[in-house]
């Protein structure tokens, strides 16, 4: 078997589970649970980014999103939530005929905006200014860092500070209550 | 044809290091018990084989033929996966820990690392936050107080002192310019990195001590408070699974802060594979040297440790290294 088609098969199943586990996300009436199969949509996502040859990219998905970020998501599931998410506490809002409407509509164009990508914008076999060789060539990590610390430095230093204010914001409500 | 010799070369690797690592493993137990026996001045284990070498093996079959059980209030299917989280993110991580230098075997050049990944570093950290979702996983799903309280603590514990070792980390990533390990060990051919990093091994060693929940930041499953924590309703071999999975882990630190400081596989006149083997060891025994000798931190002062001082001080580490490379 060849790398291409091994990867496409790779490529199928991730997609599948990406899917499946988001949509078991969505649905699982256990908050704990639904944080977990967000985790394993993470962790689907990063061996997509793999796939691609990202792999600082996939990595810092790794640590980032399914460790750091939906570790505190747990904690505060399991601070708030003790009694392992008592399922009679959760009412259903019933459905509402503006509300079917809206989610349909939202799908429509959902759909709508797939098939144009498909049909009318190639969103594969285009190379862009770093294709694989090229990255591999240098080395990932460099790569990503070149660009975070060079082209997109602006960028970069506005989030870095945007992040800075949400901790400040985040101390001063904490000690308001005092 | 080739593609096959390397798929087999692979998984030969992989048995060589996942044996060993298991062999370190089981060893290690009786290795601990018989180290903090002398230093509480009594035996430790001598009633199974000769100086209690066969305690592993009497450990290990205890453990299968226990009744395994379930609790009611358990969550069943998180129940069962924890422990094998756990285990696998902590046999994984040693995929891109290089042993040695490359040998020549059958005509082929052998490296002698199971993966050389170009960001190596970032995946041990990857791999680290997922062995302790095991642990968390494994408290919250018990159904039981003490369990969950450990979970929690784990959980908080975790998330403070991750963020320290990244940063710790940093200094000697600088000075090698390199995420891939190969590069950080070959980097440290002419001077080990501790003696350019002293106070960052230092606090690399705590760190590390409260990354794998050893005393004294043992908070998770702290016996004398919370009854072991978030491992008291498993047994059998579940248990085993936590525990192989804490020394596994305990090993894979050890081996990566010998990589980081103590110069990786390097060493003269012996091969590469036992230098690493040797430094190690050392900084097993004084992992189990700290664990005799301290007592237990308490936890909020655990807490205030980690962002009050290991924090800041490994910020500075990186400021001033930085500083120092840009100079020169």
């Amino acid at each position: 078997m060849d790398a291409i088609g091994f990867k496409f098969i790779l490529f199928m199943i991730t997609a599948l589970v990406v899917i499946v586990s988001s949509v078991l996300m969505a649905t699982r009436k256990n908050p704990i649970h639904s944080a977990l199969w967000m985790i394993v949509t993470f962790f689907a996502m990063a061996v997509i980014y793999l796939l691609l040859n990202a792999q600082f990219i996939a990595v810092a998905q790794v640590m980032v999103y399914a460790g750091a970020i939906m570790m505190l998501i747990l904690f505060v599931i399991m601070m708030v939530n003790m009694d392992k998410g008592d399922e009679k506490k959760t009412t259903k809002a019933p459905w509402s005929f503006g509300k079917k409407m809206a989610a349909a509509l939202l799908m429509v164009i959902l759909l709508v905006e797939l098939l144009f990508g498909a049909l009318f914008y190639r969103m594969t076999a285009r190379v862009g200014d770093y294709p694989a060789d090229a990255v591999a060539a240098v080395g990932n990590a460099k790569t990503v860092g070149a660009l975070l610390y060079g082209q997109y430095l602006f960028p970069f230093e506005v989030a870095s500070i945007l992040l800075l204010i949400g901790i400040v914001g985040a101390v001063v409500i904490a000690k308001r209550n005092k | 044809m080739e593609l096959y010799y390397y798929i087999l070369e692979v998984v030969i690797k992989n048995l060589v290091v996942i044996s060993i690592l298991m062999l370190f493993v089981a060893y290690l137990t009786l290795a601990e018990r018989k180290f903090l026996g002398y230093l509480q001045v009594r035996l430790g284990p001598n009633r199974v084989g000769t100086w209690g070498l066969l305690q592993p093996i009497a450990d290990g079959i205890k453990s299968f033929v226990k009744e395994d059980i379930i609790p009611i209030n358990a969550d069943k299917p998180v129940y069962v996966i924890a422990p094998m989280i756990s285990f696998v993110a902590a046999l994984s991580m040693f995929a891109v820990i290089p042993f040695g230098d490359s040998v020549t075997l059958f005509g082929r050049e052998i490296k002698l690392v199971i993966a050389d990944v170009d960001i190596g570093i970032l995946y041990i950290f990857a791999m680290g936050t997922l062995g302790e979702y095991g642990i968390v996983l494994g408290g919250w799903s018990s159904g039981n107080k003490y369990a969950i309280l450990g979970a929690l603590r784990a959980a908080a514990q975790m998330i403070s002192y991750e963020v320290a070792l990244g940063l710790i980390v940093i200094g000697t990533i600088i000075l090698s310019g390199s995420l891939r390990l190969t590069e950080i060990v070959e980097a440290q051919r002419d001077v080990w990195f501790i003696v350019y990093q002293p106070f960052a091994f230092l606090l690399y060693i705590v760190a590390a001590l409260a990354e794998i929940n050893r005393t004294p930041f043992d908070m998770p499953e702290s016996e004398s408070e919370l009854a072991c924590g978030f491992n008291i309703e498993y047994s059998s071999m579940k248990f085993a699974l936590f525990m192989i999975a804490e020394y596994a882990h305990l090993v894979t630190v050890a081996a990566l802060t010998t990589t980081l400081f103590l110069g990786g596989w390097l060493g003269p006149v012996l091969p590469g594979p036992v230098w690493f083997i040797l430094k190690t060891l050392l900084i097993i025994f004084i992992f189990i040297w700290i664990r005799g000798t301290y007592p237990r931190m308490r936890y909020d002062h655990i807490m205030k440790f980690g962002w009050k001082f290991l924090f800041p001080a490994a910020l500075a580490n990186v400021v001033i290294t930085a500083f120092i490379v840009a100079l020169r």
